[in-house]
């Protein structure tokens, strides 16, 4: 067992980890946070189905980027869809047998990579061209995105430049999931590739990445607009009303 | 009026975006609060000593009572879909009203104190101590914004910029750092019982003055009650509707109305404030305590229904918190909202706005107009921000914008909207809303409401629009005042029931009548 796989699957059960506990206790923060008053941006859904129904377009289609910015919704779609394919791609590499749905997702994943990096490109020219978004970018914000730039163009490096010995790839990935460690090539494409992927896992949890958790608990998206048919009370302001049920000493 | 010490804005028919200007309301700074003002509405009259640490952990507290400002410091990607957003950055070209800028001021407080990356890389994240210096900027800031929403309709995770200003105002006063206009008015309602101060036996003067007037004009006796036991329904309005010019209209309109569908109706001198301004600095128990007023009066009365008059933030408060506050709505299971619920009639939203009043006996036909006597306007309608985007009317969505037009359209002939993307829950903001109504921050109010007036003029120019129709009382007295400076006349602003009061037509009862001829002779 050579030291990079070692190194390298030690990284990856970190990065797993952080990801996963770090979003778990982001999540759960937020749950457990009361919201006190309802403050649904109107016109809003009077039911939960409604609320469903807003939700979901937010996450698919992205409807109040739509309503803002054309420009902004353009690049950020483009680079959200293309992620999401470019990660379904992926499962190919966790999974065996590999799902025939993936199968058919292959050629579009390799595709939308240059869609996501394009996508990414102008999200970032922004970021110099317009004065606004300069002034409220911070370095943090540059280096994000250099940082799925790079993912992406590492990645496409290896599907169209420098091949990487994938067999073997899998192979490590699947022994990690069984804790049963095998080889990992030692490719440096291929290895800042999956370094950088544990990075972005790793500052997930810690970094403005927690919009996309974020966004199920935005009350201002999710709370049904019912006021006056539901009283709706958290429990620290409940407790104002103890000894108060009757008039209060105004 | 005093010349203006600032450069008005021209109107070029376009809402353009301008380049950033670093600091350019850096100078804007409205009156603090006197250590009295301060302390009558439970907040330290001046700066206290440990007010760093103070103002973390009250930032702490906030943060575990309130679920948007949690997520709203977590989830923002600076994307800048929100920065071309606000009236107040439009107006004034300073950065830090854009929207995401504005947040920024507490977020980079935030990230240091209360996230890992902004503790260990405050540079890389953008965090950074609170330094008096930053306090300062964010009693400039939080005082220069409305807490309009606007941009929450934009944002694509529906950050709210008014919970984040809500909540760095409720910051500055827990350390002592306080506005003089907005605390000064809370304390005034708490002890006298609204906004404007007046005594019970002056507002009855003031009722009994318009009831002479109403008569002299029409000839018709309308009542305008206050405190009369058992009426059907309490009125509660913002005392601006009183005494202030053109609000006054508007209550006349109410009372026309409640005298020709025959309802018995009262106002109230113990809840005879619908404004309430806890919401302004984020203080739930000031707000809560400015409800329970409103709810104590209705007990007192034994009225069936609570109808709100024409303001945009009482509305939102109402409509969207006085169930939360006070019990005033229905399906409350404690015994707290069962007492009120017991007393209210079901058949009636509660509380209800007054267009939705209208607007129901209208559909039923209870009402008389004539739309002519309304020919000599042609009529435009602003939406008001908390009704826009923080309330409801009706039972669908969006009712909130259908139903003051449709009242509009019931009792006049001549209506034009103006621009989309300029009204419904697209609106702009008077720029005097949330606070920000006092003389002191004259120049964000005449900047802020650049957009609105580009709008409006656009309709000035295109349909001769003269009548600005409301229904806020912020946006009355902010409009009355701002409009000059863009070379209109105060007297095309007014109430949507300043217009139902021209066209309703009242039966003159025979007697009086008979009485008027007699007194010709």
């Amino acid at each position: 067992m050579s030291l990079l796989t070692v190194l390298f699957a030690c990284m990856f059960y970190a990065a797993t980890a952080l990801l996963v506990f770090g979003l778990f206790f982001k999540i759960r923060s937020y749950a457990r946070t009361p919201a006190p008053l309802k403050i649904p941006t109107t016109p809003a859904p009077t039911t939960k189905t409604g609320v469903v129904l807003r939700m979901t377009r937010e996450v698919t289609l992205f409807e109040s980027l739509f309503k803002s910015n054309k420009w902004i919704w353009l690049f950020g779609y483009m680079f959200h869809a293309a992620l999401l394919l470019v990660v379904l791609r992926h499962l190919r590499y966790f999974t065996e047998p590999v799902w025939f749905w993936v199968d058919i997702v292959q050629p579009f994943g390799i595709y939308a990579g240059f869609a996501m990096v394009a996508g990414l490109g102008g999200l970032w020219a922004r970021r110099f061209l317009v004065d606004r978004v300069r002034y409220i970018s911070t370095p943090s914000d540059h280096l994000i995105l250099a940082l799925l730039v790079a993912i992406g163009i590492t990645g496409l490096g290896m599907k169209f430049v420098a091949h990487t010995d994938i067999i073997a790839v899998k192979e490590f990935m699947l022994g990690l999931m069984v804790f049963d460690l095998q080889p990992l090539p030692a490719d440096p494409v291929l290895l800042v590739h999956l370094t950088l992927v544990a990075l972005l896992m790793t500052i997930f949890p810690i970094s403005k990445l927690l919009h996309a958790p974020g966004i199920f608990f935005s009350p201002t998206r999710n709370q049904t607009d019912d006021p006056r048919d539901r009283r709706h009370i958290s429990a620290w302001a409940a407790k104002l009303e103890s000894g108060a049920s009757s008039k209060s000493e105004a | 009026m005093a010349a203006p010490q600032f450069e008005v804005p021209k109107l070029t028919g376009f809402i353009d975006v301008p380049s950033i200007k670093e600091g350019a309301t850096a100078h804007v700074k409205s009156f603090p609060a006197s250590a009295p003002i301060q302390e009558a509405i439970g907040f330290p009259g001046s700066l206290v000593e440990d007010w760093h640490d103070k103002a973390i952990a009250k930032m702490g507290d906030l943060l575990g009572r309130y679920r948007s400002l949690r997520v709203f410091m977590d989830a923002c990607v600076h994307c800048g879909a929100c920065t071309d957003k606000c009236h107040y950055y439009i107006g004034t070209a300073d950065p830090k009203n854009m929207p995401v800028a504005r947040q920024e001021l507490m977020r980079s407080v935030y990230r240091r104190h209360f996230t890992f990356a902004g503790k260990y890389f405050p540079s890389l994240v953008g965090a950074q101590d609170l330094t008096e210096e930053l306090l300062q900027d964010w009693y400039k800031y939080y005082y220069q914004c409305s807490e309009c929403r606007r941009c929450s309709v934009y944002c694509p995770y529906g950050i709210d910029t008014a919970e984040v200003t809500m909540a760095g105002r409720e910051i500055l006063d827990t350390v002592g750092i306080g506005q003089k206009y907005t605390n000064e008015i809370m304390g005034k309602l708490h002890r006298i019982g609204n906004n404007l101060g007046l005594p019970g036996p002056a507002l009855e003067d003031t009722l009994l003055g318009l009831e002479e007037d109403i008569f002299d004009a029409t000839g018709v006796p309308v009542k305008l009650p206050l405190d009369a036991e058992g009426a059907e329904v309490m009125l509660v309005t913002p005392s601006a509707d009183f005494f202030s010019e053109p609000h006054v209209e508007s209550l006349i309109g109410y009372a026309k109305v409640f005298h020709a569908a025959g309802i018995k109706w009262t106002l109230s001198s113990k809840a005879s404030e619908a404004g309430n301004f806890g919401m302004f600095i984020g203080s739930y128990d000031n707000m809560r305590r400015a409800a329970m007023r409103i709810r104590d009066a209705a007990l007192d009365l034994g009225v069936k229904r609570i109808v709100v008059g024409e303001c945009g933030h009482a509305w939102r408060v109402a409509y969207s918190f006085w169930n939360t506050l006070t019990g005033v709505g229905h399906g409350g299971e404690d015994a707290f909202s069962k007492q009120l619920q017991q007393q209210l009639d079901p058949n009636y939203p509660a509380p209800q706005h007054i267009c939705e009043f209208t607007y129901d006996l209208i559909q039923q036909g209870k009402l008389k107009f004539d739309k002519s006597l309304n020919d000599h306007r042609t009529i435009t309608f602003h939406d008001s921000c908390n009704v826009a985007r923080g309330s409801r009317m009706g039972d669908m969505p969006g009712g909130q914008f259908v139903i003051p037009r449709e009242v509009i359209k019931a009792v006049a002939n001549n209506f034009y909207d103006m621009q989309e993307g300029t009204i419904n829950e697209a609106t702009f903001c008077c720029g005097g809303g949330g606070g920000l109504l006092t003389d002191d921050l004259m120049e964000i109010r005449v900047k802020g409401a650049l957009p609105r007036m580009e709008a409006f003029n656009n309709v000035v120019q295109d349909k001769q629009v003269n009548f600005l129709a409301l229904i806020c009382a912020i946006c009355k007295a902010q409009f009355t005042k701002v409009v000059p400076y863009y070379g209109f006349d105060m007297s095309m602003i007014g109430g949507v029931h300043q217009l139902v009061a021209t066209a309703i037509l009242l039966e003159v009862p025979e007697e009086t009548a008979q009485e008027s001829v007699a007194s010709d002779d």
